[in-house]
């Protein structure tokens, strides 16, 4: 099986709002595919369709080449689910959220108990596994909802704004062992606001917004294709600059007090401008994804 | 409606079931006590104070002393309480604040099964309640062996009733204090009219015919009549009543709440 995930129009809709606008993309078994996009793009009700909590408007939906309207109970016993909420049980202790989880993949207590403590371990949890869940940590509790999603031995992860609102140490821990369940091959969907973390972890990924798919490729291609390899961002530009810029044909975003010029050949260019017309800060740095996020969604603030 | 329900509901429903169940573990010595001192408050308080004003009440052609006449009731008034409020306050707590269902709904279970689970769960302590009740009253020596044991199962059927209609609010109310209204305007009545404290036919006849669409009359009579082993046909009305009642709101409370959460 190529495809892990195949959406082909895939449609949601909530009375007159369209979330989900008819898209298509493939995901390939084994990779890391990041799903982009500002606040209300329609990453979560496009996730949400694809394990199993949201019916679909319209459009088709295979996962491991089952129709999700026919398959949804194989298809939910091997995803695994990070969801965007730190929805774990408040009422039971740390090992007894993974182990009550478990039961609802009708895996026995003797399985489910040893595959919590080895998650537990995974997630550097298990000094806490008789606590209750709301004494851990915010950083804690997301370890402990992606170690739920792990006790099924999913085929896929679908990990929903997995590092929202995490300190940098959990953060980076968390996307350590991305990296190594995706080096044992385990196929990931993800979604996030974090442009490094999408850079850092995704094979291919697609930006959202408004519910269609923008651009999907590779991180460094999206770079490349709809940046360049550099940036000059210069602070309290003067009309000169920008009559230059004019001028000579080149592509630079203005706002306001400050530019952004995109340049292919870059370090004789930076050296000109920072010379003939920096009063302020004029620096040159290497694009990223979040220039070509924003070039593509725009600048302005949502919701 | 129902055949697309049920072909939603494997097995898999006790899942949720456990889950409340390791949960009440937890709880169990102090979940246990209000069956265990409800009964003798009322006993005593019935029974010694009331009871003297009162003396005696016709209870199928003979005069019994009040206790005895208002203990089934209690039993009855436990199955109710006990299924209708985990099945509102304690899943709603769990629907809403915890996200507990929305969590269960990432795994293969359906939210027909989340719903029969909290439901089966609800009726499963209506029946712990009324156990440990009629252990209670039997040292009274109130209650007729072995017909009083037909209360174990009607418990069940009496929480699913009730437990289905308090589901069916927790799929309606925006907020938790709203369930103060369906308590103020159908569990009071009923714990008070439903031939409960006094028997049915001392209220008007336009009441008492009132008083027959409450489930909880019928719960009532046929608690009575099983502590006093009265047994006749006419009780399969009142069973079947409750029966219906509940094929009912089970199908409701599932399709209010497929509503609420399913987007």
């Amino acid at each position: 099986m190529q495809y892990i995930i195949e959406a082909e129009g895939l449609k949601k809709t909530f009375d007159d709002f369209v979330a989900v606008d008819s898209i298509s993309f493939q995901v390939r078994n084994g990779e890391c595919f990041g799903i982009l996009g500002p606040n209300g793009a329609g990453k979560t009700s496009t996730v949400r369709m694809i394990y199993g909590f949201s019916p679909l408007t319209g459009g088709k939906l295979k996962v491991f080449g089952l129709d999700i309207t026919k398959g949804f109970r194989t298809i939910k016993s091997r995803v695994g689910v990070c969801q965007q909420e730190n929805n774990l049980d408040p009422d039971l202790s740390v090992l007894q959220n993974l182990e009550v989880y478990a039961r609802y993949f009708d895996i026995s207590h003797k399985k489910a108990h040893r595959k919590a403590k080895e998650l537990l371990k995974f997630m550097a949890l298990e000094h806490r596994e008789k606590d209750k869940v709301n004494e851990l940590s915010g950083g804690m509790m997301r370890r402990l909802v992606f170690a739920r999603a792990l006790i099924n031995d999913p085929d896929l992860l679908i990990l929903d704004e997995p590092t929202t609102g995490l300190d940098p140490q959990s953060r980076h821990q968390v996307w350590e062992r991305m990296e190594e369940l995706r080096s044992m091959g385990l196929s990931i969907l993800l979604t996030t606001h974090y442009m490094d973390e999408a850079s850092r972890l995704c094979d291919r990924l697609i930006i959202m917004d408004h519910g269609r798919i923008l651009v999907l490729d590779k991180p460094n291609e999206l770079i490349r294709e709809h940046i360049g390899n550099n940036i000059i961002e210069v602070d309290e530009p003067t009309n000169e600059l920008r009559t230059y810029l004019q001028s000579e044909r080149l592509a630079y975003e203005d706002m306001g007090h400050r530019l952004i010029i995109y340049s292919e050949e870059s370090s004789n260019l930076f050296q000109y401008i920072s010379d003939t017309y920096c009063n302020e800060g004029c620096i040159l740095r290497m694009a990223t994804l979040e220039d070509v996020f924003l070039k593509l969604t725009g600048r302005d603030l949502r919701e | 409606m129902m055949k697309k329900i049920s072909a939603r509901i494997s097995r898999r429903y006790i899942r949720v079931w456990q889950r409340n169940l390791t949960v009440y573990r937890k709880t169990w010595k102090i979940s246990f006590l209000p069956p265990l001192l409800e009964p003798l408050f009322y006993i005593l308080a019935f029974g010694v104070g009331l009871g003297a004003l009162v003396g005696k009440v016709a209870y199928h052609n003979s005069e019994i002393p009040y206790v005895r006449f208002i203990a089934p009731a209690l039993i009855a008034v436990n199955i109710m309480y006990n299924a209708f409020f985990e099945n509102t306050f304690a899943s709603f707590v769990r629907m809403y604040y915890q996200k507990t269902f929305d969590a269960i709904l990432a795994t293969p279970l359906t939210l027909e099964e989340i719903i029969t689970g909290e439901i089966v769960w609800g009726a499963t302590k209506s029946v712990i309640a009324s156990f440990v009740m009629i252990v209670v009253i039997s040292f009274f020596g109130f209650i007729t062996y072995p017909h009083g044991l037909l209360i174990i199962p009607l418990a069940l059927l009496g929480g699913i009733a009730f437990g289905s209609i308090g589901m069916f609010f927790t799929g309606i109310v925006p907020r938790i204090d709203i369930f103060n209204l369906p308590i103020f305007l159908f569990i009071t009545p009923m714990f008070l009219f439903s031939g409960t404290f006094f028997p049915i036919e001392n209220l008007p006849f336009w009441a008492q015919k009132l008083a027959f669409v409450l489930p909880l009359t019928h719960l009532v009579k046929l608690t009575r009549s099983f502590s006093f082993g009265v047994m006749d046909f006419d009780l399969l009305w009142n069973v079947g009543y409750l029966l219906l009642f509940s094929l009912v709101f089970f199908p409701l409370a599932i399709f209010v709440m497929h509503r609420r959460l399913i987007k």
